[in-house]
């Protein structure tokens, strides 16, 4: 079957696609943007997490077919996601969340979606090479998104707020103390921007 | 396989009478991980995330009448104080990611005995509402639970809603497991106070084939409320009550030995889990029952 469906702000088809088949397999197997991880296929390790119609959900978990007409931000789209919502005053103007509208202002910049390539990067993926944050990096896809969502809806986070926010993404390397410093590195930046 | 995507909840009963075997998808957090893992090739997946319907609730008088669609992230955020068992079992399940998608619908259609929105349904009182093109029906939730992840759907039935009673009194709901997040319950206890019948219902969860009541249980501790005059002096219960209420409970367990526990763990630690359940609640009750006295 075709599934139509936007991707980072663009109108994107995937062809041929078998109705058992994961929004993760799309993502990564049909339109090439591999930032999004599969690692367990079972919703436990969260590194395959991508927002749809805002929402972060795991993409293993979603069957393609209903994604139909909705809207997925992966990871390759988040740096102009956030500079997109930096630039509308966040969720005061309304414009939380990848909205149409945001979606369609985002996606007349030009800017290369599918790879990232030519975006800055967002303040949350800033702040990971900063504290230090990424070891081998599998994990780091699905905490980029997760964090960037949580900071989007709760800038001022606790330590407690972050860990619940973050509990449904594994790493096996950091052993966390530096994704937490990553974290509160963003919400610090974030609030100094204010 | 074919993948069906009904428009409006008629086109999907329309659907699933014409392909009973059919297989619905929500949140899809049960499905996939069988599709991924081959453990499942359904012929058709019945696609319900267009039906807008399914992710809405009503507040009525007496019960909630929760979609069977929407997802516990929005009845942790809604309904806490309408569905407080609820909201507090929804807590606990998986991960926010998991949360955002999966619901109360789909934790009935696996109807595993470790769903964490069973005990909570049992303990505060619901019917599922089901349909079909031959007409609706309600189930008292005591009888939707028929075997291990066996429920009393019929083939050409999906799940409208869950209509369930708006607390009266405190709730609590508790889960044992090796950690905070990503938990399926070892096992799992909820407990409702309902002051206005002068009752107490429990919900065991993952320590027997099906969720269950602790019937015997319930009526020995309504029985020792009611012959005490508990529910009007809200004195702290008997401690001998409470333990011989917590062995009753251990005692209407059923498990199994399993990877994740054994089965005279399971019944310990209902037990405890009852024991304190049971002190918290109470101990909520007779705060605002004192509280009322104050002001009166
Ligand atoms: C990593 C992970 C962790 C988990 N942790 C927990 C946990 O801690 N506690 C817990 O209780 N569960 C847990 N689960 C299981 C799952 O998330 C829940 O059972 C959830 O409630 C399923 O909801 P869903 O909408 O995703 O269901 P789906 O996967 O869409 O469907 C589940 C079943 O219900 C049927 N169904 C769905 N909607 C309807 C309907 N309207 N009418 C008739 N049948 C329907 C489907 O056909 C299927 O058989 C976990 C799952 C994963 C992947
Ligand atoms: S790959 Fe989806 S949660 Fe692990
Ligand atoms: S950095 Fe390797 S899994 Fe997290």
């Amino acid at each position: 079957m075709r599934v139509s469906f936007t991707v980072n702000g663009r109108p994107q088809e995937a062809d041929d696609v078998w109705e058992g088949e994961s929004l993760l397999y799309v993502l990564r197997e049909r339109l090439g943007l591999p930032g999004s991880k599969n690692a367990c296929e079972q919703g436990e390790c969260g590194s395959c997490t991508v927002r749809l119609d805002g929402v972060p959900v795991c993409s293993c978990l979603v069957a393609a077919g209903q994604v139909e007409g909705r809207e997925v931000v992966t990871v390759e789209g988040l740096a102009d996601f956030a500079k997109q919502r930096a630039e509308r005053g966040g969720c005061a103007s309304g414009a939380c969340g990848t909205s149409l509208q945001d979606a369609q202002g985002w996606a007349a910049q030009g800017q290369d979606s599918q790879t990232g390539e030519g975006a800055e990067l967002s303040p949350v993926q800033q702040a990971f090479i900063d504290a230090g944050a990424v070891q081998c990096g599998f994990c780091t896809p699905g905490l980029l998104v997760a964090a960037d969502e949580m900071l989007e809806r709760n800038p001022n986070p606790s330590d407690a707020d972050i860990r619940e926010a973050l509990s449904g993404n594994l790493c096996r390397c950091t052993g966390y103390e530096t994704i937490m410093d990553a974290v509160r590195l963003a919400a610090a930046r974030q609030g100094e921007v204010v | 396989m074919d993948f069906l995507r009904p428009a409006s909840w008629e086109e999907a009963l329309a659907a699933k009478a014409e392909h009973p075997t059919a297989v619905p998808i929500a949140g899809g957090t049960d499905v996939m991980v069988e599709i991924n893992f081959d453990h499942r090739r359904p012929e058709y997946l019945l696609d319900l995330n267009r039906i807008g319907d399914l992710e809405e609730w009503e507040v009525g008088a007496e019960s909630v009448r929760l979609g069977a669609s929407v997802p516990y992230t929005k009845i942790m955020e809604n309904l806490r104080g309408e569905l407080p068992g609820l909201a507090l079992a929804s807590h606990t399940v998986a991960s926010p990611q998991i949360r955002n998608r999966g619901g109360v619908g789909g934790n009935l259609g696996t109807a595993s005995p470790a769903g964490d929105a069973h005990p909570a349904l049992l303990a505060a009182g619901a019917e599922v509402e089901v349909e079909s093109v031959r007409g609706s029906r309600l189930i008292p939730i005591d009888e939707f639970y028929t075997g291990v992840k066996r429920n009393a759907l019929a083939a050409d039935e999906l799940i409208r809603a869950v209509r369930i009673k708006k607390a009266d009194g405190p709730q609590q709901y508790s889960k044992v497991g090796t950690r905070n997040a990503m938990v399926i319950a070892v096992c799992a206890f909820g407990l409702a106070l309902h002051p206005e019948t002068r009752t107490v219902r429990t919900g065991i969860g993952s320590a027997a084939p099906t969720p269950v009541r602790a019937k015997v249980a319930e009526e020995f501790l309504n029985a020792a409320l009611e012959e005490g005059g508990f529910w009007d002096n809200g004195k702290i219960i008997t401690p001998s009550v409470a333990k011989q209420f917590a062995d009753l409970c251990a005692g209407a367990c059923n498990p199994i030995d399993d990877v994740r526990g054994t089965a005279s763990y399971r019944r310990h630690a209902v037990g405890v889990m009852a024991r304190r359940t049971l002190t918290w609640t109470w101990e909520s009750y007779r705060g605002t029952a004192a509280r009322t006295e104050g002001v009166a």
